[in-house]
């Protein structure tokens, strides 16, 4: 290095005092104008009544009206569903539930750091599952219909539990001395890369009665003339087994990712001194991949909310509404011209997906990153 | 415990030595593994055939291996290769230009960001915050419910901002840190894209760009820009500050610290971001089936356009899914390669 470059002063210099602005402008900007102005203009949407007249549209505000239906009007079956009467033991059960919350936050407020917004989003959090399990118990008793709001939320928490337990059953069984590692890896990978258009229709196929690869076996129990897309229940368990489907090889990749970066010597050492498999999961591996669980939990929590296509296509929502997602009921809304309507749905979707994300964030996520650290 | 001891119990539940599995639990384990990869691969398997078939094949009952149960015909193949030729190869090509260009986009601009939020500190004032938002708020007012031409009450609100800036923010001392940046574009993947898609229209209309490669570009980059900031901040975090001051001393910049240093080391996590991004972009629907009707079609739509007046074309669908696997296959295939030798290559340096 015999030439010493002479540093230009100016325009280059300026750039590099604000090259930090530079880097994280754009991501601002692209999220301001596609995220965030289009929030507030479908706020002013889901406040408004939309009708087409001659030569273009009108808007009218109309307050909190659209909100209205949906809670308490001409559409309330449609999404919190149709309330039946709580028996005796469901009252038990929301009973501890609310006890237990109580528990929590006294636990909150004896800890020693309590602040305003704490306090705030635990009582956002308590209010709001509270207000959610009782809104489950009654529209899942036999004499109430959930609607789109309970719909969601069966596909959420039920699919990404069944989805998390598989998931990391598999990726466990992956993670040993196995032969033909590679091929089991490759091949689990891949129902993520199909569209959730084609495996909506490929499990129509697969799922037809009398057609389909398993009818034989179908005809045999006497079921060949039996339509599952009839039964509310049926139907959306077809959906959510379509869903687990497409979204097991995830979770699994994930996991499988973090088992394999697990302290190996830890765990010989643990065999050695002839502990179990179980002891070893509880004790060493579950506590070294809990806070990318965590992570990744999240991710397919915040993706669940959104689920459209398969509901869409696998069963068009029905039979009825039964296996209407608040995105579906939202789109069918948006179809019909109800533009109020559709906005609304979509905002109480963001509302409960962001209060129950933002909890799991802040109450198991930090938590188990915590312990992992 | 020698041999001869072990009971018939021991023998098959308990492993000989600490690097082998005990028999009970190698059937275990491979049967499970056996049995999971049907279920993967049979609908695979199942698309695959139904491309062959004629339509009497499919509404005659389950006809499972081509050449044995039925007469394989390239009917399908034909008719979305040859008879729609030029309608099958559009939205291919939209696509593929689509979701890789918004890929490659998302993922260096949320890089980018990523690494600024790891080793840069940031303290946004909240007054400046809140002034901004109230300005937005007021763009729209202006614009839907007053009816404004958009260009006017977009620079209305800027000045007005401005203006806030100049002469308010400097009463409101309270700043935030960059776990509440990282936290705010986090947040922004929490949001439906249902609730958003219908401004986007609009703002897209009014722009004369529907239907365009570059609305759903942009759009893909927006809703992908989250996570890619999220996944690479974690892989940057692991990178040692060290590496970063001794390139600075040496007197390099940070744009090149980050495009020389950065970029290629956390290699794997850029390969892995890419990869899930890609997937959800080539996958996406409902932004798709808005902002998109002829020219810029994608293939999912495509797909479920099949869903004719007749019914459900099975074999036509059927084709278009299996050609739609086959990119990202190749693409998983190489962006796989990456990640393993980026894994390596890390363990090698230590």
């Amino acid at each position: 290095m015999s030439e010493v470059k002479q540093p230009k002063v100016g325009f280059a210099q300026r750039i590099d005092q604000l090259t930090p602005q530079l880097l994280i402008l754009p991501t601002v900007l692209i999220i301001l104008f596609l995220a965030v102005y289009p929030l507030l203009l479908s706020a002013y949407l889901a406040l408004s009544r939309f009708k087409l007249v001659s030569g273009g549209f009108e808007l009218k505000y109309v307050g909190l009206r659209n909100f209205k239906k949906l809670f308490s009007g001409s559409q309330q079956y449609h999404f919190l569903g149709t309330f039946g009467e709580f028996l005796f033991w469901e009252w038990l059960i929301i009973g501890f539930f609310a006890l237990s919350f109580c528990y929590w936050l006294w636990c909150y407020f004896r800890s020693g750091t309590v602040s305003v917004i704490g306090t705030i989003g635990r009582s956002i959090t308590v209010i709001v599952i509270m207000m959610l399990t009782m809104l489950a118990f009654s529209v899942l008793n036999g004499s109430g219909y959930p609607g789109s709001l309970m719909v969601t939320l069966f596909y959420v928490f039920v699919g990404v539990s069944i989805q998390f337990v598989i998931a990391l059953g598999l990726a466990l069984l992956c993670a040993q001395k196995i032969r033909g590692k590679h091929f089991f890896r490759m091949a689990f990978f891949i129902p993520i890369m199909v569209t959730p258009v084609g495996i909506a229709y490929a499990f129509r196929m697969l799922m037809d009665m009398s057609q389909g690869p398993f009818a034989p076996i179908w005809s045999m129990f006497g079921l060949a003339e039996f339509s599952w897309a009839a039964d509310a229940w049926l139907a959306r368990w077809v959906v959510l087994i379509g869903d687990s489907w497409q979204w097991i090889p995830f979770l699994f990749m994930v996991l499988l990712a973090a088992i394999e970066n697990q302290p190996k010597e830890q765990v010989e050492a643990a065999q050695l001194d002839g502990a179990g498999s179980w002891r070893i999961f509880k004790d060493i591996t579950f506590p070294s991949i809990a806070a990318v669980a965590a992570t990744a939990v999240l991710i397919r929590l915040i993706e669940a909310f959104k689920i459209i296509d398969l509901p869409n296509i696998l069963t068009n929502g029905g039979p009825g509404i039964a296996t209407e997602s608040m995105t579906l009921h939202s789109f069918i809304a948006w179809r019909t011209q109800d533009l109020g309507g559709s906005a609304a749905v979509g905002y109480s979707l963001l509302f409960v997906a962001v209060v129950i994300c933002v909890s799991f964030f802040n109450f198991v996520g930090q938590r188990t990153a915590a312990k992992g650290a | 415990m020698s041999l001869a001891t072990r009971s018939l119990w021991q023998r098959i539940s308990e492993p000989k030595n600490l690097q082998s599995m005990s028999p009970l639990n190698k059937v275990f384990t491979y049967s499970i593994l056996f049995v999971w990869s049907f279920v993967v691969l049979f609908p695979l398997y199942w698309l695959f055939v139904t491309s062959f078939k004629l339509p009497i094949h499919v509404s005659d009952g389950p006809y499972y291996i081509p050449f044995i149960d039925f007469e394989p015909s390239l009917h399908a193949w034909k008719y979305i290769f040859i008879d729609l030729g030029q309608d099958t190869l559009r939205p291919y090509l939209n696509s593929i230009i689509i979701a890789s260009i918004s890929t490659v986009l998302a993922v260096f601009i949320g890089s980018m960001s990523a690494y600024a939020l790891t080793r840069i500190e940031y303290k946004p004032k909240l007054g400046s915050i809140i002034g901004f938002i109230g300005a937005v708020g007021l763009v729209v007012y202006l614009t839907v419910a007053i009816g404004m031409q958009w260009q006017l009450s977009l620079s209305i609100g800027a000045a007005l901002f401005v203006i806030f800036v100049l002469s308010f923010s400097r009463h409101f001392s309270r700043t935030l840190g960059n776990n509440d940046i990282l936290f705010w574009i986090i947040s922004q993947r929490i949001m439906p894209p249902v609730v958003s898609v219908l401004p986007i229209y609009i703002m897209f209309q009014q722009l004369g760009l529907l239907d365009t490669h570059f609305a759903l570009i942009v759009t893909y980059m927006a809703v992908n820009l989250p996570i890619a900031v999220w996944l690479m901040r974690d892989f940057f975090a692991k990178i040692p500050v060290e590496l970063e001051e001794s390139a600075m001393l040496d007197g390099a910049s940070r744009m090149r610290v980050f495009l020389t240093i950065y970029l290629p080391l956390a290699k794997p996590g850029l390969a892995a971001t890419t990869m899930l991004i890609l997937i959800l972009s080539w996958n996406e629907y409902l932004l798709a089936l808005f902002l998109s009707t002829v020219d810029a079609q994608t293939m999912p739509l495509m797909v479920a356009a099949q869903n004719a007046t007749r019914g459900p074309q099975w074999w036509y669908m059927s084709v278009l899914i299996v050609v739609m696997i086959i990119p990202v296959l190749i693409a998983a295939g190489f962006i796989g390669k990456l990640i393993n030798k980026g894994q390596l290559a890390g363990a090698v340096k230590g």
